[in-house]
């Protein structure tokens, strides 16, 4: 567990580094991903060698579990920013009714865009 | 000083009340989710905010004091998205897969997502300083704050249209898709990770891990797409 999170951390720290040091306009979570991402390639292409030398928890499924358990209370942790609507009330009191409509009504848009292209474009590649 | 008042003095300096209120309030809302049988209106997130809300407003305690203690839930955000890795690894071969389809769906949902807000806020007549921060509105909250940020507009209202975009695309997503009759895990993951970002992710993480593995991949490419679309899109709308 603390070393599965540990190079988790470790992932997200150098992707923050990274994205600040570049000026890139992504995340340094979504960096971190990336080379989470990398790491995993490359333990299992150097299979016989990783086993021998990574800390088990890395290789024995611990890291799995550990990101699984994380992702598995993802909700929970949107509740801290989204008690900030409450300081702003204010401004949605006075574009309440239009301001609701207009995000409901584009992301309901945005929703179905976005399936009905992806459906679309992958019967189209199954079909060829 | 009175007991009782030296007592909640003592609570609202340190982390421990706001950060146990968080858990409990989630720890109610989420029993009242399976209660419900996990329908999308019981969302937990939702029920929480309102409660926590609430107790703010009723003991008259900033959000900059309650952030104090809840900071550390907030935190684990982070790890989080990082931890998005492993599903998408477990999952390449699927991923590899449907590269195509995801490719486009990223590029008629980002624009989607953007003009939509931007046309339909000016028609609703929505302040030019509101509507920048609504136009990254389906991004994660950190870019969305530091994109409305660089175009010198508000990044908390930002953040508050995130959540609100979030909270909005969670409840609506299972009912549209049924209606839509889309059966495809990964497709309606795609949308859900795409219009509702890590809130959509959640809620699709709920429902299946395919649906999960491709939010998280939505949810990250629709973030660099936002990026850098949004500077065009607003210099359209002036």
């Amino acid at each position: 567990m603390i070393v599965s999170l540990t190079l988790i951390l470790l992932a997200q720290l150098v992707g923050e580094v990274a994205a600040r040091a570049a000026g890139l306009p992504v995340p340094g979570p979504v960096i971190g991903m990336a080379l989470l991402l990398g790491f995993l390639v490359l333990r299992d292409r150097t299979q016989p060698a990783s086993t021998r030398w990574l800390p088990p928890p890395l290789v024995d499924g611990g890291l799995e579990g550990t990101a699984k358990g994380l992702l598995a209370h993802l909700s929970i942790m949107f509740v801290p920013a989204g008690v900030g609507i409450v300081g702003k009330l204010d401004v949605l009191a006075s574009h309440g009714l239009a301001l609701a409509l207009v995000l409901l009504v584009s992301v309901t848009l945005t929703l179905a865009a976005t399936v009905l292209t992806f459906v679309a474009v992958s019967k189209l590649l199954d079909r060829r | 000083m009175t007991g009782e008042f030296a007592l909640w003095v003592y609570l609202s300096r340190t982390p421990l009340l706001w950060l146990t209120v968080t858990l409990l309030a989630y720890a109610v809302a989420d029993r009242f989710f399976q209660a419900a049988g996990r329908h999308p209106i019981a969302n937990p997130v939702i029920h929480a905010i309102w409660m926590i809300g609430l107790v703010l407003m009723l003991t008259g305690t900033p959000y900059r004091a309650y952030f104090e203690g809840a900071q550390f839930v907030h935190f684990l955000l982070g790890p989080a998205t990082v931890a998005l890795a492993v599903p998408l690894y477990e999952r390449r071969a699927t991923v590899m897969r449907a590269l195509l389809p995801m490719l486009a769906a990223l590029l008629v949902g980002c624009v989607t997502a953007m003009t939509s807000a931007l046309v339909f806020a000016k028609l609703a007549g929505i302040p030019y300083d509101v509507r920048l921060a609504m136009a990254p509105k389906s991004v994660t909250t950190g870019v969305a704050m530091g994109i409305v940020e660089a175009l010198g507009g508000d990044p908390t209202l930002a953040a508050v249209l995130v959540m609100l975009t979030g909270m909005a695309g969670a409840v609506i997503v299972t009912p549209l898709m049924r209606t839509l009759r889309i059966e495809d895990m990964r497709a309606r993951g795609f949308a859900a990770g795409l219009a509702a970002h890590g809130l959509g992710t959640a809620r699709a993480f709920q429902v299946s891990e395919v649906a999960g593995t491709f939010a998280g991949i939505a949810m990250g490419l629709n973030a660099f797409l936002t990026a850098i679309l949004v500077p065009v899109a607003v210099s359209f709308l002036r």
